[in-house]
């Protein structure tokens, strides 16, 4: 689903982090563009 | 050696509804990119009373009149059931009014930078003079005041405001022409954090009945700056805050870390008393103006108060053993290393489940968790989502993995060990630490036995780096058992035994 996918990755501090998701599309075959965490607390 | 306990822990809490509107990013930001902006024109009208304020019940948790678990009594929204006869006098603090706070500003304004109008300080001075914990010279410091003239030719040129019902009644001057770290807003910034800081600390001495010079070290944990340009930053509020609240047998320094910063302020005070450094150390931080109402715009969309109107402080005193005060375990402590990863399994477990393996503990063996305790109804509305109640499911489901409950024990054990977030949206402050007063209320009563402080910081907001950072460690019911000085702890004897043993195994494998 996600093979050959550009991503944006936004993660949240108190959730799933970035670095995490980024880690896991690029199992997935996507490239990701922009990867960060938020904090929104 | 000593064990280090928790003496005592203060919490105030400053009600600063015009703060909001213009030391508030949300809001100051609003103000830059779209000043006739719907949002601006609404804020007024969802701005709480101070009696407002103080009715509500998680600030009266926050200030020690009610434990957390009591909110689970009171219906919500909480800010729709007020307690009517709730007190701004805490048993662990209080909550303080916005125009007795810029009163205590001045009184923590060393290079005369805070102006305040003549009239305001003759209607206003009579809250501190009450006040038990302020001195006769003190108050003398107050002053008489300014003409409105003079403060408002002030703020034509640059200085910033100081309003009550949106009404000037003072200004925070710059403290350098040119230098940005001295501009007006920054040193409002810090004057209101040191400022809140020494109510904290205040509160601290008095209600727990310390003598203020038998402080000797002072660690300072907000998130503020204070330094010129150049050394942004070089500190130091911990002495500043100590001089201001008589603290003077005391040094210190600043130690941050974002959200996680308390915590670590915690576990550094315990070595410090532990290792004999000090007898007496204070973990004090003020709080932050740039966060109220940092989720206003959700709260007004939803026709709610902006609950983000306080600025949030406390004090925390570690000394050594008394018998009585809850023990810190600084052999039960978590930190998220560089090593660590960020998946939040990686991250919980190395603040919770690796501190309590290498002590033969499970995770039921932990009363209560105090993770980051931010008030949901600040939170939820505006997407956040309940952050304590997503903590406990995570520890929750790390018991489940590990075998130390079953998954259909998982409610029971969030409900058992965990607790209702009610702490103010302040960075710094809702993070572990609004929970040692409380834990140390529960562990004095028998109540419970144990409780974790687990503070947890988000490092990558200041770009230096994508990590996250935590730290945790344990209080634990005091058995009442003091060493005596001089002595050797059953620690220490099982590792002179282990040094020898070592020793002589070395000496028959090398036949020497």
């Amino acid at each position: 689903m996600l093979k050959g996918k550009k991503i944006i990755a936004l993660g949240d501090r108190d959730g799933i982090p970035a670095p995490a998701i980024e880690e896991c599309v690029k199992t997935a075959g996507a490239e990701i563009i922009f990867a960060a965490t938020e904090c929104f607390v | 050696m000593t064990t280090p306990v928790v003496k005592g822990a203060a919490y105030v809490l400053v009600h600063t509804p015009d703060m909001v509107m213009h030391y508030g990013t949300t809001c100051s930001v609003e103000h830059e990119v779209n000043p006739n902006s719907d949002f601006l024109k609404k804020v007024p009208e969802h701005l709480r009373t101070f009696e407002e304020a103080v009715k509500y019940a998680p600030n009266q948790v926050y200030i020690g009149n009610m434990l957390p678990n009591d909110l689970h009594g009171i219906e919500k929204p909480w800010y729709n059931n007020l307690i009517d006869d709730a007190k701004a006098e805490g048993k662990q603090g209080e909550i303080v009014s916005q125009d007795e706070f810029y009163i205590a500003m001045k009184l923590s304004d060393a290079f005369d930078l805070v102006m305040l109008e003549k009239d305001f300080i003759a209607n206003t001075k009579g809250k501190l003079e009450i006040k038990p914990y302020y001195s006769e010279v003190e108050l003398k410091k107050i002053g008489e005041g300014y003409e409105i003239a003079d403060i408002e030719e002030k703020v034509s040129k640059g200085a910033e405001p100081l309003l009550v019902k949106d009404k000037l009644v003072g200004c925070v001057k710059a403290a350098h022409e040119r230098d940005k770290n001295l501009s007006a807003h920054v040193m409002v910034e810090n004057i209101v954090s040191k400022a809140s800081g020494v109510i904290a600390l205040k509160n601290l001495i008095f209600k727990n009945d310390i003598s203020a010079d038998s402080i000797e070290y002072v660690i300072e944990c907000s998130e503020e700056a204070c330094g010129d340009m150049n050394q942004r930053g070089g500190g130091n509020f911990a002495k500043a805050i100590a001089e201001t609240a008589g603290a003077t047998g005391a040094t210190g320094s600043d130690t941050r870390g974002f959200c996680a910063a308390p915590a670590h302020a915690l576990v550094n005070a315990a070595a410090l008393v532990k290792s004999g450094v000090y007898k007496s150390v204070a973990i004090v931080a003020g709080g932050a103006t740039a966060k109220l109402g940092m989720n206003g715009r959700d709260h007004v969309q939803k026709g709610m108060p902006i609950l983000e109107d306080c600025l949030g402080t406390f004090a925390v005193l570690v000394t050594e053993n008394d018998g009585v005060s809850p023990i810190l375990r600084t052999d039960i402590v978590g930190r998220h290393t560089v090593g660590t990863g960020s998946s939040p399994q990686a991250v919980m477990e190395s603040i919770i489940t690796m501190p309590l393996d290498k002590n033969g503990l499970k995770i039921t063996d932990i009363d209560k968790y105090s993770v980051e305790m931010q008030n949901p109804e600040i939170t939820v509305p505006a997407g956040a989502g309940d952050v304590p109640l997503a903590n406990y499911k995570m520890i929750a489901a790390l018991g489940v993995k590990r075998g130390d409950i079953e998954r259909t024990a998982m409610q029971d054990f969030i409900e058992n060990h965990g607790m209702p977030g009610f702490a103010p949206t302040q960075g710094h402050i809702p993070s572990g630490i609004p929970f040692v007063g409380a834990a140390k209320e529960m562990l004095e009563s028998g109540e419970i036995d144990k409780a974790m402080i687990v503070g947890k910081g988000s490092l990558f907001l200041g770009r230096m780096t994508n990590l996250f950072d935590g730290v945790s460690i344990v209080m634990e019911r005091n058995t009442g058992k003091v060493e005596e000085a001089g002595t050797v702890s059953k620690e220490e004897i099982k590792g002179m035994v282990a040094e020898t043993i070592k020793e002589f195994a070395a000496f028959l494998l090398d036949g020497k």
